[in-house]
């Protein structure tokens, strides 16, 4: 042991030999459950609301710089680039909403059987989906 | 050599406080998490809030943002949205460094440079939805 932190992993076996704790398989060789595809998901999502929260940024300080500059910013958000891009950010805010709800809801200490675990995992996935194309619907007739 | 350093063996030959020091509790464990779902709860409906102004300005014009921001509650919505958000996003970003960034020099210049980015990308937008709602 080097460090405290390697308590946990090396022990005594049976023999009463010192041993290091087997580790678990890495990503690879698991299945991908809902529930696990989700929870990376979560943070995969975040992070690319980071890069989303840039753009939100451009905007405001486009628009508070000059008529020329938001002008710009309002044409690159309606340019088809930029539709993907908030297109995007639509999914992954919705998304990124609808599990870190359900994350508050965990956090609360409910929903833990497997089934009830299994099933709130794909309510995510179906308001995910209704909440980005209903959002999109509205955008495209209202805007 | 290796194997004999990756053999399992015990070679602590640090003091007992010099375990210690550092990774007990600072009783401050818990105000991160605490901070993550405060603001996780309060972005819901400023999220919501959020959209549904942003799809009546599509293809606006500035004069449209000034009129929007110069009322005072989507003004004192767009301050608070602006506060939770990056400070939400800089908490989560926080941990996904700490988890995969190992090397603690790396770590330490990565999450503050987090910090910096955010605290000054806040700023700005802090500056102008006051400069263009006031």
């Amino acid at each position: 042991m080097r460090d405290v932190r390697d308590a946990l992993m090396v022990a005594r076996n049976t023999d009463g030999k010192l041993v290091r704790r087997p580790l678990s398989p890495h990503l690879q060789v698991h299945r991908w459950p809902v529930s696990m595809a989700l929870s990376i998901l979560h943070r995969a999502s975040g992070c690319a609301l980071g890069v989303g929260t840039l753009l939100m940024t451009w905007w405001l300080v486009a628009a508070a710089q000059s008529e020329e500059a938001f002008a710009r910013a309002q044409w690159f958000m309606g340019s088809i680039l930029g539709k993907l891009l908030l297109f995007g950010w639509t999914v992954a805010l919705m998304f990124h909403l609808c599990s870190g709800i359900r994350h508050l809801w965990m956090d609360s200490g409910r929903g833990f059987e497997k089934a009830d675990y299994e099933r709130s995992a794909w309510v995510v996935v179906g308001a995910t989906a209704v909440l980005s194309v209903g959002t999109w619907i509205v955008a495209l007739v209202f805007g | 050599m290796a194997d004999s350093r990756n053999a399992p063996h015990v070679d602590m030959r640090r003091s007992p406080l010099g375990r210690a020091r550092g990774l007990g509790s600072a009783k401050a464990g818990a105000a991160h998490w605490w901070a993550q779902r405060l603001t996780a709860a309060a972005l819901v409906p400023l999220t919501l809030w959020f959209i549904c102004s942003v799809i009546r300005l599509i293809g606006a014009d500035q004069h449209a943002v000034v009129v929007w921001l110069s009322a005072p509650l989507p003004l004192v919505l767009m301050l608070a949205l602006i506060a939770a958000t990056f400070h939400h996003l800089q908490l989560g970003l926080q941990v996904v460094i700490e988890d995969y960034v190992h090397d603690h020099a790396a770590k330490l210049a990565s999450v503050l440079g987090l910090k910096a980015v955010c605290a000054l990308s806040a700023l700005a937008c802090f500056i102008s939805v006051l400069k263009l709602g006031l």
